[in-house]
């Protein structure tokens, strides 16, 4: 016993004793966690019920987060127009559009992630085999804004209009052609813009909304996906589906 | 110019599952350990924001940074390798716990085939079952001899799982019990006990119960968060050297841990070393730590890329076949699969761990028949249930476009309504699939890049229709709407997303001409280093590969306490 207060985690290292401390609940003896996740509102059935049907377009609250830190407007336009087109507005609830999903583009692109900070970029980029990496010297910022342009001229070129301009089948043309690599953009296929530009807007519906996407956690009430929350003691052995209202990080703060 | 620091007995090349528990166990026989580490340090409070899908799997928070350094690869010696820029394939665990934060925890043990293979499959099949080219290896170890070190690595970590009466013998049952089944999993365990196997719920870190290991460490339970893959455990319930061997080493005041310091170099004269040079990742400061005994114990990329770039040991060639460095470069196939769609059912796969599942042993190693099959070993036949977070996991019947209507319509339907029977399967070492130092690309010190020549093998392609065959079997019995069977193994490719268990190029063996280290993973060729990790295996069998390196990392121990007590020499 002394060896185990010794090196004992429970006093040492644990991230849920303090959950506990810091949320008041005094904590005797063992952890179990489905007890004391009811206690600090991880878990219990007030949470078991349907999330809301209704997606409503309220006044839009102060949203600070919902802002432009890279896009130019035109682009932003161009952006939510294109990521409409690969996850659109259907009778599951809203599409890219509504999601934010350009605000998360917004964002990502003006990330660290957007200048490929932790990609390896050294060396020469040569013409990579079928089962080797695309070897892409170009910026994901860049790249991204190279893609929207072309989208543009492409749209120019073949319809007279820009591409926000278009009708959806129109747009869904000019996708699939870029998709196909059909378009040249100036260095790069056009189809590793559209992979990036395909991934992204899934990110966008599906990620945490502290990244600016997934506005409401509706991506994520679509799928009757629950987010992050602390516990599936009961979930995981229930027969039943058993349908929880999302949560996001936010929820984990203070804790 | 480095700054030269005082002579210690023993240090570590980076804190994952092999330096963490070699710190723990050299500390508490006394011994001073200085432990390098290149990434940042860490304790459970710093999983707290950790469910967070984008940040650690998409982004690989976790993981190494690969601006600094990375592999290169091609497919076959006619080729010019590549160098991998970002994540596809396999992700490299970075930081204090290594791969032992961000893995699953399926915590198995190789079979006693395994480290007698190419004698027992010699002696059941002939000596050309698989052909010449194949540089299939006994491992220089039983499993008899390697048994008691499984015990200990399982005790510390807490494995949760139950006895499986067609793998080897054990000592001792795993200390804490299955992890639940789940209502998929009775539906596996019932389908596969119709046709007659063994299903056995996988052997898990993630701890079904609470638990207070030998070292006086307590964790607490699973709460099936559906957070492991790619991830650290808040709870501390996966077991991780955060949790369990670092404390240990560290409450001792033998360890000292240094963080953000990258090892470039080992200083050596051909037959031993003498110390290590490191840089400062933050400052750009170098720095030479001497040392009695230098302990590698990186990830097998990095074990065999120090080594090559000290000029330690001999490198291995694709030609004549001699030398050892990058010998016997394995992985694992996974391809053979067999998805499960339902039109009016659906399942709480949010809900999860990542090594909740449950499996069959009936095709693993030599336990079927292999004379009427072009293939040696097999796969784990398996059903999980790690959580499907929504990003990375969007099930659709082939034929549906990628992006669109109907791509959302059909992503969103079947988001809780299949599932999957899959197979994990050995890997057989070849001629042509070996590690070497890349001709032109460099690490962000200067340092050559670790070059992977390998594609999969006729062997694996045999073994993937095998086994493929098998998922579809038991999906069947299942039942389900509509199925869907991957039946074939592609060409490698960097980019496809296929696991973390690379293994070899400093491969143990009894044999000093045919192998890198000996059974207590001492190099042949500079007595006073030790390599530890996955890179010590000969093959790749169809398990998960931590059980295995936590229990070298305890033989490895051992050995080097006694070499540092003796005052040197070989241990075997």
């Amino acid at each position: 016993m002394e060896e185990s207060e010794k090196y004992g985690l429970d006093e040492k290292g644990s991230s849920r004793r303090k959950f506990l401390r810091n949320s008041g609940v005094a904590a005797g003896g063992v952890v179990v966690g489905s007890v004391l996740g009811g206690l600090i509102g991880f878990g219990g059935e007030k949470q078991h019920q349907a999330p809301k049907t209704e997606h409503e377009h309220a006044a839009p609250a102060a949203n600070p987060n919902a802002a432009l830190m890279f896009f130019t407007p035109d682009q932003y336009q161009t952006t939510i127009a294109a990521t409409e087109r690969i996850f659109p507005a259907d009778e599951n609830g809203p599409g890219a559009a509504d999601l934010n999903v350009a605000i998360y583009i917004d964002h990502q692109l003006a990330s660290p992630w957007g200048i490929n900070a932790k990609d390896y970029m050294l060396g020469a980029f040569y013409k990579a085999e079928a089962t080797q990496q695309e070897q892409v010297r170009i910026l994901r910022k860049d790249l991204f804004l190279l893609g929207l342009k072309g989208l543009d001229d492409y749209s120019g070129n073949k319809f007279d209009s820009k591409f926000t301009s278009l009708e959806g089948e129109q747009q869904d043309e000019i996708l699939t052609e870029f998709e196909n690599g059909e378009y040249k953009l100036s260095g790069v296929s056009s189809s590793i813009f559209f992979d990036l530009l395909r991934i992204l807007t899934i990110e966008g519906a599906y990620a945490d909304p502290m990244y600016g996407g997934n506005k409401d956690m509706e991506g994520w009430a679509m799928r009757k996906f629950p987010g992050s929350r602390m516990n599936y003691n009961n979930e995981v052995v229930s027969k039943e589906f058993i349908e929880l209202e999302p949560e996001s990080l936010q929820s984990h703060m203070g804790h | 110019m480095s700054t030269k620091l005082p002579k210690v007995p023993a240090v570590i090349v980076g804190m994952g599952w092999a330096g963490g528990i070699i710190a723990s166990e050299l500390t508490k026989a006394g011994i001073k350990v200085v432990g390098i580490e290149r990434g940042k340090e860490r304790t459970t409070n710093d999983y707290l924001m950790g469910h967070d899908e984008l940040r650690f799997q998409h982004r690989t928070e976790l993981m190494q940074d690969l601006s600094k350094e990375t592999i290169t690869h091609r497919n076959d010696p006619n080729m010019r390798a590549l160098p991998m820029r970002s994540y596809g394939t396999f992700i490299v665990g970075d930081g204090v716990g290594g791969a032992g934060s961000h893995w699953n925890g399926q915590t198995y043990r190789f079979l006693p085939y395994d480290f007698e293979i190419k004698s027992l499959t010699e002696e059941k099949y002939g000596t050309n079952k698989l052909g010449s080219e194949y540089t299939l290896q006994d491992w220089g170890i039983t499993y008899d001899e390697i048994e008691p070190y499984y015990d200990t690595f399982e005790k510390m970590a807490g494995i949760s799982g139950e006895t499986v009466e067609m793998y080897g013998h054990r000592s001792n049952p795993y200390p804490t019990g299955p992890m639940v089944k789940t209502p998929t999993f009775e539906l596996f365990e019932e389908a596969t006990k119709k046709l007659g196997y063994h299903p056995y719920m996988l052997p898990s870190a993630n701890l079904s119960e609470n638990y207070t290991n030998p070292d006086g460490i307590s964790r607490s339970a699973c709460q099936y968060c559906a957070f492991c893959e790619n991830f650290g455990c808040e709870y501390g319930a996966k077991a991780d050297p955060v949790v369990t061997v670092i404390p240990v080493a560290k409450e001792t005041g033998n360890l000292d841990l240094r963080t953000h310091s990258n090892v470039t170099r080992i200083l050596n004269d051909g037959t031993k070393a003498t110390g290590v040079v490191y840089v400062n990742t933050i400052t750009g400061e170098e720095f030479e730590q001497p040392a009695d005994v230098v302990i590698v114990t990186s990830y097998v990329f990095n074990n065999v890329r120090l080594l090559l770039n000290s000029n330690l040991g001999t490198p291995y060639n694709p030609e004549t076949g001699e030398g050892s460095i990058g010998k016997n470069y394995c992985y694992q196939v996974s391809a053979g699969a067999t998805t499960l769609f339902y039109e009016d059912k659906a399942f709480n796969n949010y809900a999860g761990a990542g090594a909740l599942g449950i499996e069959i042993p009936d095709f693993a190693g030599d336990n079927f028949d292999h004379s009427d099959v072009n293939f040696i070993h097999g796969s784990g036949i398996r059903m999980t249930q790690y959580g499907n977070r929504p990003i990375a996991i969007n099930q659709v019947p082939s034929g549906t476009p990628s992006w669109g209507a109907e791509f959302k319509k059909q992503s969103i339907k079947y988001a809780n309504s299949t599932l999957q029977v899959k197979s994990q399967g050995a890997s057989m070492p070849h001629k042509d699939n070996y590690l070497d130092l890349d001709p032109e690309y460099k690490d962000a010190y200067g340092m050559p890049l670790l070059r992977m020549t390998y594609d999969y093998t006729e062997q694996d392609k045999e073994l993937v229709k095998y086994m493929s065959k098998v998922t579809r079997k038991i999906a069947e019995k299942i039942g389900a709407d509509h199925y869907e069977t991957t039946e074939e193994q592609a060409t490698f490719n960097v980019n496809v997303d296929t696991n973390t268990h690379n293994t070899g190029g400093v491969i143990m063996g009894a044999d000093s001409k045919t192998s890198a280290v000996n059974s207590y993973l001492q190099m042949w060729e500079a007595e006073n280093v030790f390599v530890i990790g996955a890179s010590a295996f000969p093959h790749n069998s169809s398990f998960n590969p931590t059980g295995t390196i936590g229990a070298l990392s305890y033989r490895a121990s051992e050995g080097i306490i006694k070499y540092l007590k003796d005052g040197g020499g070989s241990l075997v």
